[in-house]
Parts: C-alpha cells; structure tokens; sequence
C-alpha cells in the first residue's frame, strides 16, 4: 500500500511537471508525425480585440426591444424561453462563428463529438428546465404517476459506462476497488455516508441542501459555513485520509470545476456528490449523453431560435444613453464593419471577465467582481483514430479514466451511437488547476499545437502503447476561460451575489454567477434573465425554472 | 508409395554407377541404411500432411488424398529420372538435398495454412509445394544408392535399401495416425520431421566425410536450417496457437484474426467445428439441430413469409434453412465480419454445410453491427418491412455483444418487423444459464413482444433455448416441413415444454444502460468451466 501510494505521488508530480519540459522532451523522442489536425476556436485574437483595442464606433443604431449578448447555453437558454412566449423581438449576438460556447460539438466523417461539455445528470422533476428540453429532444419518454420523468433508454450512456487504467490495465468503475484495503471500503463507505446526510438535510423551507440548479438549494447557515473551507480540509477534520478515495474526490474536482482539493469549496466538493442522488442510499443518477455531447442540447436550442442568431459579432460596449435606452456597439468581423443596436433591455450571456470590459459603468460600481471570479483554463482535444488501439483489461467504456495523470482522460464519441468496433474519435480533456489562473492561460495561450499534441498523447500512450498506428487527426480547443472555479468562500460571496442583479437595464446570465461550471446552471440564468425582461415588459406566464 | 519410390531409384541406379565408383574410400555402410530408414520415413510424412491438411481445408477427402498421391509419385519420378543428369560431388549433394527437404518439407504445413487464411493461391501452392517435395525426395534414394554402390554388392544394395525404405514408410504411416496427429498436429509434426531431414544432413557430413572436401561450410549450413526449424518450431503457435491447442479439442485446421474476431475451424472425430473469440459456434455433426430449430417454428407460424432479416449468422447455416421455404424473396444477412460472411460463401468445407446458401440470389449480405444498422433503418413503406426476422448473436459474453440482447435492440428489431411478423432469438443454455436465458425472454417482453421460449438438446452446445416472439399474439406452432433431419411435428410441440429445472424465474430486464446480462451470464457459466 505504502509503496502504491508513494509511487502514485511520484508519477503525479512527474506528470505535472512533464507540462513544463513536454517541449524539450517531446523532441528528443520525436515521432514521425503521421496525423493532421489543428487548432479550432475560441478566436482567441478577435476576443483579445474587445479587450485591448479601441474598436471603431457603430454610424447607426438600429432599434430592438432586446438583446441577448452571448451565445453560449445561457444566451441561447433565453432566447429559447423568448420563444416559448413568442417573444419575437430580440437579436442574440455571438462572437465566436459558432453558438454553444464550451458546450458546443463539432465532427467528422467518423462521429460528431463534443468540444466541452459532454453530459447531464438525469434530472429529477424539480428542474423543470432540463427536464423540458430533454422532453423536446425525445430523451424524455414519459413520466410516472408521481410526475418523474422516464428517460429514454438510448437517451442514457449505455453500459460500460466507466473504466479507470492503473497498474498496467483497465479497471471497471472510476474507484479502483482491485487491491483496496478493508480501511479503504469502510472510508468509501463513510463518505457516501457523509453524502446521505446532506441528501436527507432539508431547511425549514424544506429545501435541498444541494439539488441542480444552485438557485434551489438552501442557504442556510451550515452551508454556508461549508463554504468557508476548502473540501481538502473539511476531509481532513472528518478523518478521511483514504489515498484512493481522496483521488476520487480530487478527480472529481478536477473534472467539474478545474480545481484541486484544496482549492475546492467543501460545498462544491460535497455538491458534486449530493446533487446527483434523489433518496439516500441510491445510486447517482444516470447520465444523459450524446455522441456530440451537450451539443445537442445546443443544436436544438439553435433551431428554435436560428433566425435571430448573428454569430462574428465583437460586442464592445453596452451603455445605457437614457432610462428607456441601451446602446449596444458591436463589430462585424465577417464584413469589418461596426453596428450598432438601440435595445430596452439587454441580456448580458457572456463570462463575467467580458462584462467588466463592454459594460463601463459595471467597473464602477462592482469593483469586487472584478478580482472575485476565477476562471479554470481547459485543452480538449479530439482524437481521431482509424481504429481501436489494442489494450488490456476491462473493455473500452464512455468515459475512460488513467488514474496517474494530471489529465481527466477521454470520452468516446461512438460509444452512443453503439459503434463497438473500427473508426472512432476521443475527446480528450486537460484542466490547468493551479491557483493563479491567469499565469496558467497564459502557459495554454503560449502552448503551439504541436506541444498541445504531445502533451495529449504522451498521456494516452501510459494506457494505449500503440497509439500512434491509430490516430488519423488530433484537433485542439484551447479554452482560456473553461470554467469557473467554487473556491472556498466565493459561492455566497457579496461579488457573486450582487453579479446576478440587474444593472441599468442589463441582465446578467452565465453560468459564472452560479460559481460552478453546468449546463443546468447556465439553462437556469438564461431562463431567470429571459423572465425578469418578461416580467418588466408586463408579460405574465408561469415560470420554466 | 513406397513401392514407387522404390522402383524409379533402383531403375536410375543402373544407369549411374560409373560416377560413384570413381572413388571408393571406405563408409559406415550400416549407419547409412539407417539414414534410408529416417528419410523414407520423413517423405511420407510430408505426404501425408499434405493429404490431410487438402481434405481438412477443401473438403472431400477421397479426392484430395488421390490428387495429393498421384502429383506426389509423379514428381518422385521425376526426381529420380533428373538424379541421372547429377555427376559429381554426390555426397554433397546429398546434404544439400536433405537440406532442401528439411526446409520445403517441414515449413510446408505452416505455409498452407498461411496462405490459406490469407492469400487465394492456395490450390496452385499446395500442389505446387508437393511437387517440389516430392521431386526432392525422388532424388534422395538414388543418389545415396550411388553413393553406397561402391560399397556394397548391387543384390544386396537393392536389398536392404528398399527393405529400410518400406519400414519407414510403414513406421510413418502407423506413427502419423496414431502418435503424431493426436500429439503434435499438422503443424509441428511437419517441423519435427524437417527437423528430422535436417539432422540427417548433418550427420551426413560425418558419416561421408572421406567423400567430402570442405565440409566447414556445409555443417554451417546444416546448422542454419536446424535452427530455422527450430525456431519454426518454437514459435509454432504464431501458426496454430499452441495455447489454443489446449482449449480446442481438434486440430486446428483454420484460424485468422479478422478485424473484428478470432474466427478458428477445427476438424476431427469426423466432423469440423466453428469457434468464434474461442467459443463453439457450431458442429458439423449436430449443427443441423440448432439451425432447424431456429428457423422453422417461426415459418411455421407464417408459412408464406417472403421477406426475411438474419442478424448474425454469418456461417450462413440458418439461411441454408431459409431457403428451404420456396415463398421466400428476400433475406437480408446483417454480420459484423465480412471475413466470416466470406469465409462461409467461399470456404469448400462451410461452403458445402451450407449449401452455398450465401450465393443465393435472394441473399444481401451486409457487414455491420445489427444495432447500428437497424438504427439507421427507417422503414417508411409496410413493405419494407420483414415477415421474420431470425437472431443468431454469439453469447452475451462481452458488452459490444451484450448490447445485442437490451429492450433497446428489440424495440428496433420491433420497428423493422411487419406488426403480426415473427422473430425467433437465440437465448443461450435455459439449463446452464437459466437466468441468462429467462433474462433474455423477459427483455423481449419488455420490449413489447408476446414470446414463447422454447428448448432442445444440441449434444455439442447442451440443452439450448430460443424465443420465438411477435408484437402480435400468436399461437404455438404446430406443424413443420417434412423431412427435416431433427424437426417432426411432434418434436415441434414438445420443444415449448420446460423441464422443472429450466422453468422461468423472475429476472432483471436487461436494459443498454444497465446490461445486467453480461454478468449474468458470466456468473452462470462460471459454475460449468
């Protein structure tokens, strides 16, 4: 066991070492470089635009009732929900050519694979949202007497769903149960414990004390306190020094927020379990997925609404000129003109890094937001493989896991879509967790593909040796601004309490204002957002969230 | 054979003396009959394996063994007529020709079965490669008898040269039956007895030594092609998996790694076997009962059915079954591995089971996974729908296989199946794997079917089920096609009887997120092996 231990934190450090040197140390064992691929998205160079130059000032402002800045999920969310009303007077604005943001797909000839996002825990009936676009997309069957939804059989990721490489082999599940010790299972045990308690807890208002989205679960005093220390000391106070179940735990920082246990929010940690599980005692909810992850979701909300989408726009000022007035300039890079749009309201869907360079009177008044948020960088990575590579142990699942690695492994795009056998694509992901967030999209900004690659396939080969024959294509997404980060005492914090009001006609949607990176997080602003304008506009109708 | 052999050295033999006699220096006489006896041994072992290996992979033997036979003397007799156009340095010559038989005779059985898993050139090789060795061995007892001729008295040469060589024909022909086939295979007894001719060229540059000059250069090569067998030898199981040799029961007459599996045919107590990822596929002796069985309770409820969907069944026995309904206008084959699709349409000795049923005009082979197709089917017109649909997946033992047994893959099969059309699934061992086999019968269910689980005893397989199911109800079949070699019509009837100890217990639905199967039936056939 010692020795296990010691040797996992050996190679975890080489690991995260090998990101500084993987320049030099990939040349000297250069492979002859038989795949293509490149660097897509984010237009990293037309965002950086907004932020450091002066872009020209529109002639003409056209007139709209809204405007919805961003088309990531919440952007889209809104006006998805505008639509559901009928609500026909708004324009979305995107920078990127693509809607979606992180949750956006791309594909090839092999598969559609996601490019961020890739899964939803089925959700219970109280998150009426998701529930209602998993309905639109048939995932929803029918639902039970009691009201709880039915997910379609292909809806959900199909057995195997997890698998984890350590010691040479593929292991079943993402804990590694070969080898554990009787102290292992019975700390196993007392955390899913743990978990229960806070699945069972309810406030006197008969809140959850973690439920999907964030805005439904209880704040009261003991949450709160939670927060206040990093989920690595709240382990340590109950006794939790299991080396396999704290790298679960880490692993699962690590996958839904880009960052470490001890720069995790206790609530966050515990969220992440706790959210997933309607009853004590049962297992997590299923997951959700697609082949093209939650890109789908992205896809059907793009439909409803294509028609009021203008993608390539740099937004680069929102100010209101009277009470009744936002003036929104925006830049074409299609047509390298400026434009301009005069709104009543304006939905501001971009990250909260953005809002404090296009809306000027922000920097003002919320000077904390400015340092408040901290944003995890991401690489992920598609990997297009003419065939499976050969390997031992438990056969190839959804989501494949090495346990000594920095990087989260990869999904399998086919594995939806039933394809066992012959061509395939990996999505790939690599979070930058360490604590100055700034300096770590700095290293990923600076990283050329080439390094991108070797970093990615470096990783893959501890598992899959004979990689290299396989792997016809490796596509880069270097995401600056992933994910935002639940560290200790951020999520009930004044700057991301007051993020979410409205100001000056300007509603806030993202899943930055929840504090944690989700699909239903920003579905959830982006419906609030819709409906405090419907509300404002005297639009009466009953509530999606 | 012998008898061939023996007459074309003694013929060439007269006519060569003058040659040989030139020197005389004095020879371990007894020791070189003993080289006859090994040699004689060894040229009819190739023969042999040749013979075998023909009727293994191509199918009737009587003819195999005659061809086999007639090019093998013909080329010994042409061997013996060319020892005449050989003068000088026949002590050498020997060497090298036992050399030369050694490496064409003992890597001809691994050869053939490469090319025969791998190339279409395995005919032109296989007698191309008995009429080399044959050739070869013509020459051998020639050029020895002149070697000895100075020796030794002609009457007496005559004698005992031919005597040796009839008794280790004889010790061959009983050893190959008896010791080597059940012990060693095709494969290794083939490099053995190469090994074998090899030595013997060794041994000869030291039992001719006084005819010899430089020999240096010629143990070398001796030395060369023993350690080419050997090696040969020692990665044998590259050729027929010498692990594989332990699980199967029968030689290994064929076996390649397709794309997608381990496809192995092996032969022996008179019938030949199929074995897919190292499980029994079927028999040639009973396969007759497993296939009847699958196909025709289903047509006997739509005895007019015309269009009909195989998924699996790639060995094209259950189409074989298929077509003996003459309203039949269409079957669609869905297998994942064109080379087992192949195998079955060109391979003589599965292409003679089934009857050629893959040519038939009416047969569309498509090579997919039957979930990813039937996912991208999208019958529109009631036409394209099939009247039956037939399920003949390997065992739910991995979950890529697995998957072909969730209500998912019924509810498609259900969408490609006219509204009262039939399906009759291949459901595993209600005797071994009684969970297994109920789980899949309650799935089907799940999947909105009526079904009626049914058995019969397979004597390879052991008691075997099948449900036969429909999205409309129906009535238990009652009658069947005459002359059938297992199905009457009362075997019919009595196949939907469950034994007590087969009887239905409640099980979980195997679901695609779930796939409870698969460890099922891991657990189930556990307590068997």
């Amino acid at each position: 066991m010692e020795t296990l231990v010691l040797m996992r934190r050996r190679t975890f450090t080489a690991g995260a070492a090998a990101l500084g040197v993987v320049g030099i140390g990939c040349d000297r064992f250069k492979r002859r470089k038989h795949y293509g691929g490149e660097f897509l998205g984010p237009s990293l160079e037309l965002g950086h635009r907004v932020r450091d130059v002066q872009l020209p000032s529109p002639a003409t402002y056209e007139e709209m009732d809204v405007i919805i800045v961003g088309g990531g999920v919440a952007g889209l969310s809104a006006a998805w929900r505008f639509e559901g009303q009928n609500f026909k007077k708004y324009l979305l604005l995107e920078l990127e050519p693509q809607v979606g943001g992180t949750s956006r797909a791309g594909g090839n000839g092999i598969s559609p694979y996601p490019w961020g996002a890739h899964y939803v825990p089925a959700p219970n009936r109280d998150n009426r949202a998701l529930v209602r676009i998993l309905q639109e997309l048939g995932a929803v069957e029918s639902f039970t007497a009691q009201g709880d939804p039915v997910f379609a059989e292909q809806a959900m990721v199909r057995a195997p769903e997890e698998r984890i490489f350590a010691a040479g082999q593929w292991w079943e599940g993402l804990y590694l149960r070969a080898g554990m010790s009787k102290e292992d299972d019975l700390q196993y045990k007392r955390f899913f414990a743990e978990v229960d308690v806070w699945v069972t807890w309810r406030d006197p208002q008969g809140r959850r004390a973690f439920t999907i989205p964030r805005s439904k679960c209880s704040d009261a005093p003991e949450l709160q306190a939670l927060d206040r220390q990093s989920f690595k000391q709240w382990l340590d106070k109950k006794g939790f020094t299991s080396e396999r179940l704290l790298w679960l735990l880490d692993y699962a920082c690590r996958d839904d927020y880009g960052t470490r246990l001890e720069s995790t929010s206790a609530w966050a940690g515990i969220f992440y379990f706790a959210a997933r599980k309607l009853n004590p005692g049962e297992e997590s909810r299923p997951i959700i997925a697609w082949p093209e992850g939650n890109g789908a979701m992205v896809n059907h909300l793009k439909k409803i609404c294509q028609d009021r989408i203008r993608t390539g726009i740099a937004v680069s000022q929102i100010l209101r000129v009277s009470p009744d007035s936002i003036q929104v300039s925006g830049f074409d890079s299609k047509s390298s003109t400026a434009f301009g749009w005069k709104a009543k309201r304006v939905i501001f869907a971009g990250p909260q890094h953005l809002a404090q360079h296009v809306i000027p009177t922000l920097w003002t008044e919320r000077p904390e937001g400015v340092t408040a948020f901290h944003v995890a960088p991401w690489l992920v990575a598609n990997i297009s493989l003419r065939d499976r590579p050969k390997e031992a142990g438990m056969p190839l699942a959804w989501d494949n896991v090495l346990r000594d690695s920095s990087g989260l492994g990869y999904v399998v795009a086919t594995h939806q879509s039933y394809r066992d056998h012959g061509p395939t694509v990996w999505t790939y992901y690599y979070p930058f967790t360490g604590l100055d967030d700034r300096a770590e999209r700095k290293q990923l900004q600076d990283m050329d593909w080439q390094t991108c690659v070797n970093l990615v396939l470096d990783d893959l080969r501890k598992a899959h040796p004979d990689l290299d024959r396989y792997v016809a294509r490796v596509d880069i997404v270097r995401w600056g601004h992933a994910m935002v980060q639940p560290r200790p005492n951020f999520l009930f914090s004044e700057a991301l309490r007051r993020a979410k009001e409205p100001h000056q006609g300007i509603h806030f949607a993202h899943t930055d204002l929840s504090g944690l990176a989700l699909f239903e997080e920003a579905q959830d602003h982006g419906l609030r957002a819709a409906e405090e304008i419907l509300e404002a506009f005297g639009i009466v109708s009953p509530s999606w969230r | 054979m012998a008898d061939g052999r023996a007459t074309a050295g003694a013929t060439n033999n007269e006519h060569q003396r003058n040659a040989a006699a030139s020197s005389s220096p004095v020879l371990r006489v007894p020791l070189l009959f003993l080289t006859v006896f090994v040699i004689a041994s060894c040229g009819l072992i190739y023969e042999l394996v040749a013979g075998t290996l023909a009727s293994y992979l191509l199918g009737d033997s009587v003819m195999q063994f005659s061809t086999v036979i007639g090019v093998y003397l013909s080329a010994m007799g042409l061997g013996s007529y060319l020892s005449s156009h050989l003068h000088k340095g026949l002590a050498q010559r020997f060497v090298d020709l036992e050399l030369a038989v050694a490496l064409v005779g003992g890597f001809s059985a691994p050869i053939l079965f490469q090319a025969f898993a791998h190339t279409h050139a395995f005919r032109p090789l296989l007698y191309g490669l008995v009429a080399a060795i044959g050739t070869l061995v013509g020459l051998e007892i020639p050029l020895l008898m002149r070697i000895l001729k100075p020796q030794v008295a002609f009457k007496d040469l005559i004698a005992q040269v031919l005597t040796l060589d009839y008794i280790g024909a004889l010790a061959a022909s009983i050893l190959f039956p008896v010791l080597l086939m059940p012990k060693l295979g095709l494969v290794r007894t083939c490099l053995v007895f190469g090994l074998l001719n090899g030595l013997v060229g060794l041994w000869s540059t030291h039992l001719l030594k006084p005819l010899l000059g430089n020999r240096r250069m010629l143990r070398i090569r001796c030395v060369v092609v023993i350690l080419l067998l050997g090696t040969g030898l020692v990665f044998a199981q590259r050729f027929t998996l010498m692990v594989e040799e332990e699980i199967y029961a029968d030689e290994i007459v064929y076996a390649k790694d397709t794309d997608y599996q381990r496809v192995v045919i092996t032969h022996g107590r008179g019938s030949f076997q199929l074995f897919l990822n190292g499980g029994l596929q079927f028999s040639s002796a009973d396969e007759y009962r497993y296939h009847e069985a699958l196909v025709h309770p289903a047509f006997s409820l739509k005895p007019g059915a015309k269009r009909i969907l195989v998924c699996g069944g790639g060995d094209g026995l259950a189409v074989r079954e298929i077509l003996k309904h003459q309203d039949v206008e269409k079957i669609t084959l869905v297998d994942l591995d064109p080379a087992m699709t192949t195998l079955a349409a060109k391979m003589p000795l599965l292409r003679e089971l089934n009857k050629g049923a893959l040519l038939d005009r009416r047969v569309e082979v498509i090579n997919q996974d039957a979930m990813v197709w039937l996912n991208e089917q999208r019958p529109h017109e009631p036409q394209a729908l099939y009247d039956l649909a037939f399920i003949d997946f390997p065992d739910p033992h991995t979950y890529s296989v697995g998957k072909l047994y969730t209500t998912r893959f019924y509810k498609l099969l259900r969408k490609a199946l006219a509204p009262d059309g039939i399906t009759a699934i291949q459901s595993t061992s209600p005797l071994m794997a009684r969970k297994s086999f109920w789980c899949i019968n309650a799935t089907v269910e799940a999947a909105g079917f009526q079904t009626r689980p049914y058995n019969l005893s397979v004597p390879s397989f052991g008691v075997w089920g099948f449900v036969l199911a429909s999205p409309a109800p129906f009535d238990l079949p009652k009658t069947t096609l005459p002359n059938l070699r297992y199905l009457t019509d009362g075997t019919l009837v009595a196949m939907f009887a469950f034994p007590r100890d087969m009887d239905r217990l409640p099980t979980e639905i195997n679901r695609l997120d779930n796939q409870v199967l698969v460890h099922l039936y891991a657990a189930e056939w556990k307590r068997w092996s």
